[in-house]
């Protein structure tokens, strides 16, 4: 411990021991101070949603509660909130099927028939549903759906969500198709089945995981989604959860905070589902394909 | 494209192994594309007509309208109210998604590079859970967080009475939507970061690089690519972000305006839907700009591969 005169020269790399490992203690010191202030960033807003469904008395703070089950009788007494949850499953199970079934279909042709100008068509699939974003076409999305006769159509809310989804459902469903083996479509055709034969018996069952992910994935896109039903649908009995959510805290007088509590905690409870479950099957991650 | 000459890896297994065949292969390709063809092209199709007509959701113009040319472009860049909205959008994109969602998900991918265990996914499962519930419900727990007179924020800071959504209402979105997207910018560079060699930064430390010298000299380099593709992305999804609605629905006064609610406002609760189309092709062009660029960057990065 003399040598702590020389510490000054830090440019020399043995002499600095200790200032070293106060340095190293103080970065770890940050780390951990920095970690805990994000932990609370993110955990903050999100305190509301455990306490005040099963306090006695909600308020808009979070607060220990008062502990009581009575709160979800409102959404009992609410015409519109388990409705609206049906129709959020409606509109989500619509769109992933949909989306599923016409993206493997297109995959699997892209896949294994060279259609020229095939890449060139999946790119500018994928530039074209990045841009056109619900958001920048909202005008003629309504447009289009009121000459179609698709407002207040539950239907009208499917396909244009399908749309939208499609082309980077068909993208990642042709990764999964092209890195399967096609031996056993040639065996199978070898015995005379036919090409839907040999997608619904030999495919299907090969690319299960892909169509999982997909299906996982519209799901969760329209579960959430709040823009397009906001823009479509009219009346209160065919909205899903997104929107009913925003007309209980948006809609006269004082909020009902026993209703919009445990109704958003019933709402948000199957995507956190559906995320614990993915991540503990697959692990919640990144892996080579992003960073291409 | 040329591909057809040689095997690439990833590219697809060539022959017809089920025996589709042309035909049935374009019957495969047909609902999608259909999808496809109606509800993406078309509409985008459509934003270019709507945008130089006069139409309107009701009144004379409803059943008649007129091609009136560029005027609801130089309608548009005379407007005070847009001008304003295209700068609030700047802000926006600017300070939650390059600056917030980005900086903050590099820090914490960066602070938790080398850890493994609860702490990691403590702090892991928090950020992808802000990421993932519905937005109407996020909404609403900011409003509640925000509330001016029992919000947990206030009664935390000791300030009862500050009215953050009134008197900062851009300031509220951009942490909101920092807050919201970091999960994806967090995970991206969880990734990217264990594509940099430990023995580099080993000999780094070892030569009394600071973290900020490492950052720079060290991580960065092999982490460029990562960086380019998350701000482009994040940009691109935050410029087209609707959720700020459902906060602020744009005020007080028009002072968060982001473009997705101006949009919604002039054409869908003014009706006018040929200047609200007009903006919407602004709105286009930007996307695809970033879009393009994106793209270029994928294609470049693919050959030098």
């Amino acid at each position: 411990m003399t040598s702590t005169a020389t510490t000054a020269s830090s440019t020399e790399p043995t002499g600095d021991r200790p200032a070293v490992a106060v340095r190293h203690l103080l970065a770890q010191v940050g780390r951990y101070t920095f970690l805990c202030v994000v932990l609370g960033f993110f955990a903050l807003p999100l305190l509301w949603l455990a306490t005040a469904p099963f306090d006695d008395t909600p308020t808009v703070t979070a607060s220990l509660p008062a502990f009581t089950l009575d709160n979800f009788r409102a959404l009992l007494d609410n015409p519109y909130a388990l409705s609206s949850l049906l129709n959020s499953v409606y509109l989500a199970a619509g769109t992933a099927v949909l989306v599923v079934a016409f993206a493997a279909l297109a995959a699997y042709a892209l896949s294994r028939v060279r259609v020229p100008g095939r890449d060139a068509l999946l790119y500018g699939l994928l530039l074209l549903s990045s841009i056109v974003t619900g958001t920048a076409t909202m005008v003629p999305l309504f447009e289009l759906a009121f000459r179609l006769n698709l407002i207040d159509s539950r239907l009208g809310v499917i396909l244009i969500l399908s749309g939208g989804l499609l082309p980077a459902a068909i993208f990642i469903l042709k990764d999964f198709m092209d890195s399967t083996p096609t031996s056993y479509e040639e065996s199978a055709r070898v015995f005379g089945a036919s090409p839907l034969q040999i997608m619904r018996h030999i495919v299907v069952p090969l690319v299960r995981p892909g169509l999982a992910t997909v299906g996982v994935w519209a799901v969760a896109n329209v579960w959430g989604n709040f823009l397009v039903p906001f823009l479509l649908l009219r009346g209160p009995d065919k909205a899903p959860a997104a929107v009913i959510m925003y007309t209980l805290y948006t809609e006269g007088g004082q909020a009902d905070l026993r209703l919009l509590s445990t109704f958003s905690l019933l709402y948000s409870l199957p995507v956190a589902l559906m995320f614990v479950f993915v991540s503990s099957r697959y692990g919640f991650r990144f892996h080579g394909g992003i960073k291409r | 494209m040329v591909e057809g000459a040689r095997p690439v890896p990833g590219a697809s297994p060539a022959p017809d192994a089920a025996g589709l065949g042309r035909a049935r292969a374009t019957g495969f390709l047909v609902p999608a594309m259909v999808l496809i063809l109606v509800f993406l092209v078309v509409p985008a199709a459509w934003t270019i007509y709507l945008g130089v007509t006069n139409y309107r959701l009701t009144g004379l113009a409803a059943a008649h309208p007129e091609v009136v040319g560029l005027d609801n472009y130089t309608r548009a860049l005379g407007d005070e109210r847009f001008r304003t909205s295209l700068l609030l959008t700047l802000q926006f994109v600017l300070g939650s998604a390059v600056i917030g969602q980005a900086g903050l998900g590099f820090a914490i991918a960066f602070a938790l590079r080398d850890r493994r265990g609860p702490l990691r996914r403590l702090v892991e499962g928090f950020v992808l859970l802000s990421w993932i519930l519905p937005s109407s419900v996020v909404a609403f727990l900011w409003i509640a967080l925000l509330d001016r007179d029992a919000g947990t924020l206030n009664a935390l800071l000791g300030i009862p009475g500050t009215a953050w959504l009134l008197d900062h209402p851009m300031l509220s979105i951009i942490v909101f939507n920092t807050w919201r997207g970091t999960a994806f910018s967090m995970m991206l560079y969880a990734a990217a970061l264990e594509n940099v060699p430990r023995s580099h930064l080993e000999t780094a430390r070892l030569a009394g690089a600071s973290t900020w010298q490492q950052l720079r000299d060290v991580v960065f380099p092999h982490i460029r690519g990562h960086v380019l593709t998350n701000l482009l992305l994040i940009s691109l999804w935050t410029f087209n972000d609707f959720a700020p609605f459902l906060i602020t629905a744009g005020g007080p006064e028009q002072r968060s305006e982001i473009l997705p609610v101006y949009v919604y406002k002039v054409a869908l609760s003014g009706g006018e839907l040929g200047f609200g189309a007009a903006i919407s092709f602004v709105m286009l062009l930007i996307n695809l700009v970033i879009a393009l660029v994106y793209l270029r960057m994928l294609g470049r990065r693919k050959e030098a591969a």
